[in-house]
Order: structure tokens, then sequence, then C-alpha cells
């Protein structure tokens, strides 16, 4: 930035650089010790803690992109219904800790604290 | 004042809120996979709409509690309930199958007690006496301050310095987006409006503290839990011997864990570490250790008590976080308008002292609330990974949202817990890049404000007498490490591996 001696750039400049130095000085250890490039940890073997692992990050997703159009309740209780049921509850249980704890926890948040979880699909039925 | 400070903590709504707490606390404690800091992070959504005292104090009470409740599962199932009993786990359930789970368990609670007064009397000593000298502080001494807390944080007990230098670099990366900077002007923001008021962190802690945590037990959800079998009855038995015959361990746990606690970066895990590895070396029954010795359990057990309220001296003082949760808890501290700096002790006198009664009234409360926790232990610890983790899963994003009612404070979430996990996995702390990223603004602003103050000559940081001295330990700090690091290196080939 013209006219100022310290501007917004030093900072995160300095920054990068010790990045830099770090990771050269990191990759040189490991090319040193040698090793595989990648290696994966043993539980992506197993199917439970896969699916599950995959099932957070899917429907995390899933949620940053629906919620708004279905709201939080329909996105909540699918979301958890799935995640119960891949982690190995039965049935009964997914649909039963899914919906209560959806419904509680709107009942805290919108309720209790105000804070404005989307409706979506169920806008003109919002109290 | 007192009197004032006495009015806002004895109200029925603040000790409803601490009895809650409390039992959530407990809670997350007890149940392995969930740690104090998550606690933290998934509470600081419900303390928004309260008042500063209340909000203060369910996170006082949640950590002291939970950091306790640690020790259950660590005698009943051989897995540490939060990182900060890990230390003495092995020990301790050793000890549940010679026989002796009620005296471990006993000793974990009542030494924790002593542990978190000890610190919370240094807390109420320390700080405002400390607040006096910070009063004089200019940036010189603020740099070098941030400086030496930011250095200790990568350098205290991790194996490999420059991975914690790595994660430290990361978190002040990430302080540098958005419009609040020196100059004022957008960076890293790609024009996005989301971007331009800088990364959130309460999103970011919920990501990396609670959510990597969730990965970590899910992908561990089809290993069993083995419940060793424990008669519990008084647990108290015995606990005045131990007070009398380990008074030495005890008083040594608490300073050192303190001391931990106040050195930013480093909180009640790493003090329980360091605590039992001091036991071990100076114990005059240093061959009983492994095969369920309780001496070792109450150093550290008092250790990481006291090691939660010695980081609030360095967050109270001058807004530096001493550990992972006061990382979170300053951020609180500002939206609740008790902006943390030496002059808190002036401006908001009252609310630091309710705040110090509300650390002792939770150390004191831990005593009957633990022994009932100890007692519901097997029922607590029935509870089932696989239903609780989705929904505290569906909790933190909804916190994660709450933040600034935004879907984008879920993207954060994601985001960041993946680099969390990530990051653990392969051997860099994640504490050094919350450091990084609540202090990055801090250190960047009084560095630029010197750096013009000194025109540039860097030599004028050593000028002024308490920032020479701290420039120089930060020196040290620096180069000690790095010179032992080299040397071994040197010696065996290759070296600085972690974990």
């Amino acid at each position: 930035m013209p006219g100022q001696k310290f501007g917004p750039a030093w900072f995160p400049g300095l920054v990068a650089g010790g990045l830099g130095l770090c990771g050269l000085l990191l990759m040189v250890a490991g090319i040193r010790q040698g090793g595989p490039w990648l290696a994966l940890p043993e539980w992506v073997h197993r199917r439970r803690p896969l699916l599950g692992v995959a099932s957070v990050v899917a429907g995390l997703l899933l949620y940053i992109f629906a919620a708004d159009k279905l709201g939080f309740h329909l996105t909540g209780i699918a979301l958890m219904v799935a995640w119960l049921r891949i982690l190995g509850c039965s049935w009964r249980v997914a649909a039963i800790v899914g919906v209560v704890a959806t419904v509680a926890i709107h009942l805290a948040f919108y309720k209790l604290l105000r804070i404005p979880l989307p409706w979506g699909v169920f806008e003109q039925y919002a109290f | 004042m007192l009197f004032e400070a006495f009015r806002l903590v004895f109200d029925p709504y603040v000790l409803g809120v601490i009895f809650a707490s409390a039992a959530f606390g407990l809670f997350v404690g007890a149940v392995p996979g969930l740690t104090a800091t998550m606690a933290t992070a998934l509470l600081v959504p419900v303390t928004f709409f309260m008042d500063p005292v209340p909000a203060i104090a369910s996170i006082v009470t949640a950590t002291a509690m939970a950091i306790f409740a640690g020790d259950i599962p660590s005698c009943l199932l051989r897995m540490p309930g939060t990182p900060a009993s890990a230390a003495y786990t092995d020990e301790a359930y050793a000890m549940t199958r010679k026989g002796q789970g009620e005296l471990a368990l006993g000793a974990g609670l009542v030494f924790s007690v002593i542990g978190g007064l000890f610190g919370t009397a240094v807390l109420i000593v320390a700080a405002p006496a400390l607040a006096e000298v910070a009063l004089k502080f200019s940036s010189f001494e603020y740099f070098w301050l941030v400086s030496l807390g930011l250095l200790c944080a990568v350098f205290i007990a991790f194996a490999n310095p420059l991975k914690g230098i790595v994660s430290l670099l990361l978190g002040l990366l990430v302080a540098s987006v958005g419009l609040d900077n020196p100059a004022g002007f957008p960076r890293f923001t790609f024009d996005n409006a989301e971007l331009a008021g800088g990364l959130t962190l309460i999103p970011i802690m919920i990501g990396m503290f609670a959510m990597s945590e969730i990965i970590r037990s899910v992908s561990r959800i089809d290993e069993p839990w083995q419940m060793a079998q424990a008669k519990i009855g008084n647990v108290f038995r015995g606990m005045w011997g131990l007070t009398k015959r380990y008074k030495l361990p005890v008083l040594r746990g608490s300073v050192l864990g303190t001391a931990i606690g106040v050195l930013p970066g480093a909180g009640a895990d790493i003090a329980a570490w360091m605590s039992f590895a001091i036991s071990k070396r100076f114990s005059k029954e240093r061959e009983k250790f492994g095969t369920g010795h309780v001496e070792g359990i109450i150093e550290a057990g008092a250790s990481n008590n006291s090691a939660l309220a010695g980081a609030w001296v360095p967050a109270l003082v001058f807004g530096i976080p001493g550990d992972s949760i006061t990382a979170i808890v300053i951020g609180v501290l500002y939206i609740k308008g008790l902006n943390p700096g030496p002059s808190i002790f002036i401006n908001n006198a009252v609310s630091i002292y309710a705040i110090f009664m509300v650390f002792i009234l939770a150390n004191l409360l831990m005593l009957p609330l633990g022994i009932a926790a100890i007692k519901s232990a097997k029922q607590l610890l029935r509870a089932p990974r696989e239903a609780l983790m989705p929904v505290i899963l569906l909790f933190c994003v909804v916190g994660s949202f709450a933040i600034n009612n935004s879907i984008f404070g879920v993207v954060l979430m994601l985001g960041f817990g993946l680099v969390g996990y990530l990051m653990e996995e392969n051997g860099f702390p994640v504490a050094p890049a919350i450091l990084g990223m609540v202090l990055g603004a801090m250190l960047e602003e009084h560095f630029i404000r010197a750096m013009i103050r000194a025109d540039g000559n860097f030599l004028v940081f050593f000028e002024r007498p308490i920032a020479g001295s701290l420039g120089a330990l930060t020196l040290i700090v620096v180069c000690v490490p790095l010179i032992r690091w080299m040397l071994r290196s040197r010696m065996k080939l290759p070296g600085g591996g972690t974990k």
C-alpha cells in the first residue's frame, strides 16, 4: 500500500514466509525418514466407522445446502435418523431420538434463545 | 463491593445455571470422547442470551466438573473421560483391578477440589496484582508478551516444535482474514461479505474441538467399552490419611498445575502429564508406579484442576488465553462487555469478584455433586455413543449457526472440524492454532504500532526495561529448544518424530 511503510501485506507476508520455511523443513525430514506418502488410518477398512464418518461429512454438506429450502425440522430429523441408523441404532430408537432431539433443540434455540432457525417448507405453519 | 458480587452470584437464577452446568459438565467429563473444551464450545451459544455473570459461571462450573469427571471412566473403563485424565488412566484402572476403585475415585475427587481451590486462590491474588503492573504496558511490552505466549504454546511439551509452529502460523493466517487489521484493508476476502468481517471464532472452535472429537468417536464406534467392576461405598474413607501422607505431592501438583495453566497454550492435560512424571521421578516408592499406586493420581489430579483456574490469570489480565478453554472464554468476555485487560479490575470489579466467587463455589460444589456422579457412574457410562454422537452433532450445527445466524458458521465448523481432525491425527497440536487465531489481531496491531513508533528499527523493541526483559526471555524460549532439538536430530537421524 503506497504511503504506508508497514501496510496490510506485511504481517500475512511474514506468516506465509514462515509457513513456507516450516513446510520445507518438514518435507526434508519426511523424505529422510522414508515411509509412504500417504497412509490411511486403519478404520477405513471397517464398515461401520467408515460409513459413519462419511455420513457425518455428507450430512453436514447436505444441511449446508438444503436447510434453508427444506427447513430445520425436516433436514434435522432426516439427518438424525440417518446418522443414528448408520451408527447402529434400531429403527425404533432412531425414530424416537431423531424426532425428540430435533424438536427439543428447536424449542431450546428457537423459542428460548430466539435463533431464527429456518422453517423452509413449513414456513406457513411457523409458530 | 464484595456484597454486590455476593448478590450477583447467590441469585436463584445464577445458582440454577450453576447447578445445570455442573450436571452438564459431569456428564460431558464422564463420557469418553467428550472433552471440557468441547463443553465450553457447546455452552457458548447457550450463554449468548445470559447476563455476564451467569454466562461465565456456567463455563467455570462445567469445566471444573468435567476435568474431575474425566477420572471416572479412567477408573472403570481404562479410558480417560477427558484428555486431562489420560496421564494416569492406566494407574487408576490398575487400582480398580486391585479392588481399590473406591480409593482411586475418592482421591480423584478430593484432590481435584484441593487443586482447584489452590488455583483459584492464586487467580484471586495474582491477577489483580499483575494487572497493576500491566497498566503501564505499551505496544512494545504487549508485542513481546503475545510473542512469548505464542511461543510457549509451541514449545511446551510438544514432541515436534516444527509442527507446533506450523499450527500456530495457520492460526495467525486465519486471524488475518477480513477488514479488521491496522490498515483497515480487506485481506483474503475474495469480495465475499461473510469473509470481510473475518472468520468467526466460535464456529471454528466448535469444529476443531467438538466436531473433530465426534469424527474420532465415530471412527471407533465399533470398539466396545468394557466396564470394570468396582464396589463404591464411602469414597472419603482414608482421604485424610492420604492428604497428610502426600502433603508435598499435593502442593507440588497444585503449584505446577497453576503455573502450566498460566502459561499460554498449555492447559490441564499437559499439566497432568508433567505432574505425573514429576511425581514418579521424586516418589519414595517409585517401583509401585504402574501397579495401581495412588500417589501419582493425587499429584496429577490436583494439577489438572489447578491448571484450569491458572489459565484465567493471563486471560483476564492480558486477554491472552492460558489454555484452549480460556481461548473460547475470551471471546465470551468480549461479547459480554467484560473486555479483558488490566483495566477490567477497575471497570468491572464487581463482575470479576463475582467470577472469583463462582470459582470457589464450583470447586466446593464438586464434593457433593462429584459423589453423586461417582455413585451413578454405571448409568452415566451406559449412555449409548451411537445415539449420543448424532445429538451432539446436531447441537454443534445449530450452535455454529446461532453465532451469526448464518449458514456460513456451519461451513466453518465442517471445514475446521476436518482440518482439526487431520491435524491431530498427524501429530500437529491444535492448541497453537487456536491461540494464533485468538491473538493474531492483537499481535499484528501491537507489532505494526510498535514498528511505526520505532520507525522500523527493531532494536527499539528492547529499549524499555520490561520490554527488553520480555524480549530476551522470548529469544531464550525460542533458542533453547531449537538448539536441543538440533543436537538431538544430529545425534540420531532421523530426529523429531512424534507420537
